[in-house]
């Protein structure tokens, strides 16, 4: 028999704790492996710790205990440089608030991730950047600025951006949160797409049952805990 | 471009009317400096150009000498004593071709001159006034004071018993070049001696007492045959004078009187005036910084979110200060350029606007590269160090604090 493929993302016992004198548990003891290729929701009522469990797996914070190995890093032994360049390389995200830089243009935005990495832009860069822009559909809106954009165009550069140095793992906190239906639809095909054409492993936070529906995995997250994780059924017909 | 430049100049691009705002303050500062250092830097220029256009920058001379005690207090007498300074005769150096050769040979001694330097009368007709004689080797002394440049008639002729005297005393004696008078020593010689050249040099003692002869005319008048009273000098940096007079005195062991010991009040009084033109800078300087700081740190609070975006995807910290660093130093830069061209204009304005009625400046200013150079690099600098702040605010931006929800 095959190997299985190693996984992405392997959290075990994270337990994240705020505060000094009052403490709140945001996290409880949550284990969860992800593999390669996966696209997983991410569900469960508003203050479950949905937000800060995709802030450590997205290295922007460290859990009280527990470990999270991500790539095979164990990333509890690096330091913020470590941590800052791993995440330049393996993580793309998506944020509820698209969070574009307002004084760029969408394809600036979408270098940004490479460039700050780096230092400089490279042709591969930037190639790679028109070619996802390119890809969901704003290949006429290149040099536009970013506050010259619709809501819906904003999160599709969001998605180039996350996508265009090609990271294995994508973290997307509500990223359909602030659009409308159409929108909202059309924002997350994209990640379906994506999912399937480039193999990015995506873990999507969301609260709507039509996205979640349309994952391969819904985790569902209560009060810290993982309360259910279990594989979507394909889809009739 | 690098990211931190191309994010920097961006940044400042976004916010031109903050960036123009900041730019203009870190501008006038800078021309505040400027025209404070060309107006006070030519003032002091010219003063001491004024005041070294009529004087040697050392003078060598046979020491005083001291009184000296009828009885001398012992260890069982004590004396009472009212000292009154002996009246001092001219004296003629010792030995002054070995002393003159010495002092040539000192460091920083560009030229030396013998002259002798006594007291006396100028007598024309009914017109009686006194006079300081001044023997000199007529080459030479043109090294120490140019006559020849500052005469206003005649010819700088000091043979065959010609004199020239300054323009101030040929007007009180009525004298005019051609005319006669009778020159009598302190030591009770007479001559009569025909007026070749009238010079001014600006300062009205001199102008209005000296009368410049020949050496050997003068050795005569002051019966010092083959003597001088005074070996005069110029050192190639003036305000090295006072180190160059104390190695001569040391290596002769005569009175050497630098022209910044006998000036001490003036420089005294400049050191001053460029102590408060510090001063006035430092605060300047200060303020600029402060506002440099205070727009850099609105600017980080402001962008707060964009900083943890940035952080997020990947960008190290240093390089978000870097950021910051570099609009400082644009700032400093930018704005030294334009407050140092505003400064020059300043400058020649006030120049203009301040001549007397002649047309002539009356406060000159001195504007040399050397200023700019040094007004952008302090720019630069203060614009570099009001960005620190800012810059490690930025870098200790945390986040998953800017990214959450709002
Ligand atoms: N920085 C923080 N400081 C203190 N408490 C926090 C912080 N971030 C989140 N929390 C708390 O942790 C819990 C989980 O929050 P969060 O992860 O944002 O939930 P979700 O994203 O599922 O709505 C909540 O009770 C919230 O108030
Ligand atoms: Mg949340």
């Amino acid at each position: 028999m095959a190997e299985p493929p190693p996984p992405v993302l392997v959290v075990a016992g994270a337990v994240k704790e705020y505060g000094a004198a009052v403490k709140t548990r945001a996290l409880a003891g949550v284990d969860l492996t992800i593999g390669p290729g996966e696209l997983t929701a991410l569900i469960g009522p508003s203050g479950s710790g949905k937000s800060t469990l995709l802030n450590l797996i997205g290295l922007l914070d460290r859990p009280t205990a527990g470990t999270i190995v991500l790539g095979g890093h164990d990333t509890s032994t690096l330091d913020e440089r470590g941590l800052t360049a791993l995440r330049a390389r393996m993580l793309g995200f998506v944020f509820q608030f698209h969070h574009l830089l307002p004084a760029f243009t969408a394809l600036e935005n979408v270098l940004l991730p490479s460039w700050g990495d780096r230092g400089r832009p490279t042709a591969d860069a930037r190639a790679a950047a028109e070619a996802m822009l390119r890809a969901v559909g704003l290949a006429d809106r290149l040099h536009y600025k970013a506050t010259d954009l619709s809501g819906g165009q904003q999160q599709r550069v969001a998605i180039a951006r996350a996508l265009a140095h090609r990271p294995p793992l994508v973290l997307a906190d509500e990223p359909t949160g602030n659009l409308d239906t159409a929108s909202s639809a059309e924002v997350f095909a994209l990640m379906r797409r994506f999912n399937r054409e480039l193999g990015t492993t995506f873990i999507v936070v969301t609260h709507d049952p039509r996205i979640a529906d349309q994952c391969d995995r819904i985790v569902e997250l209560v009060d810290g805990r993982v309360v259910s994780d279990r594989p979507v059924p394909p889809a009739p017909g | 471009m690098s990211f931190a430049w191309f994010v920097a100049l961006r940044y400042m691009r976004d916010a031109r009317g903050q960036t123009a705002l900041i730019l203009a303050a870190v501008a006038v500062g800078v021309s505040v400096i400027v025209f404070l250092s060309a107006l006070i830097g030519g003032l002091q220029t010219s003063l001491i150009a004024k005041t070294l256009g009529s004087q040697p920058h050392v003078t060598l001379r046979v020491p005083r000498e001291a009184p000296r005690p009828l009885v001398e207090p012992g260890p069982d007498l004590a004396v009472a004593r009212d000292v009154t300074e002996r009246a001092q005769r001219l004296r003629s150096i010792d030995q002054w071709p070995s002393v003159m050769r010495t002092a040539e040979g000192v460091a920083g001694v560009i030229a030396a001159s013998p002259s002798i330097t006594g007291a006396g009368f100028a007598v024309r007709g009914e017109a009686t006034s006194p006079v300081v004689v001044r023997g000199v080797d007529p080459e030479r002394f043109l090294a120490i004071i140019d006559v020849r440049a500052r005469l206003i008639a005649g010819r700088y002729e000091l043979d065959g018993g010609g004199v020239v005297i300054g323009s101030k005393l040929a007007a009180e004696l009525g004298v005019t070049v051609g005319d006669k008078l009778r020159l009598s020593s302190s030591e009770g010689r007479d001559d009569v001696v025909t007026v070749r050249g009238l010079f001014t040099l600006g300062n009205e003692g001199v102008d209005g007492t000296w009368v410049l002869t020949g050496l050997r005319h003068a050795q005569a008048l002051y019966g010092l045959p083959g003597g001088v009273t005074t070996v005069e000098l110029k050192v190639a940096d003036v305000f090295a004078a006072e180190r160059v007079a104390a190695e001569v005195r040391a290596r002769t062991g005569l009175r050497a009187d630098s022209w910044m010991a006998i000036n001490r009040e003036l420089l005294e009084g400049l050191s001053a005036q460029s102590s408060s033109k510090l001063m006035i800078q430092f605060f300047v300087i200060v303020a600029v910084a402060l506002g440099i700081a205070s727009v850099l740190i609105v600017s980080v609070v402001q962008k707060s979110r964009e900083i943890g975006i940035l952080r997020a995807v990947g960008t190290p910290a240093w390089r978000i200060s870097l950021v910051f660093l570099l609009q400082g130093g644009v700032l400093g830069v930018l704005g030294s350029f334009a407050g140092s061209a505003f400064g020059a204009l300043l400058s020649r304005l006030f120049e203009d606007a301040t001549r007397d009625v002649t047309g002539a400046v009356r406060f000159p200013v001195t504007l040399d590269l050397e200023l700019f150079a040094l007004a952008t690099a302090i720019a630069t600098g203060v614009g570099l160090l009001a960005a620190v702040i800012p810059a490690r605010r930025a870098a200790r931006m945390d986040p998953a604090t800017a990214i959450r929800n709002g």
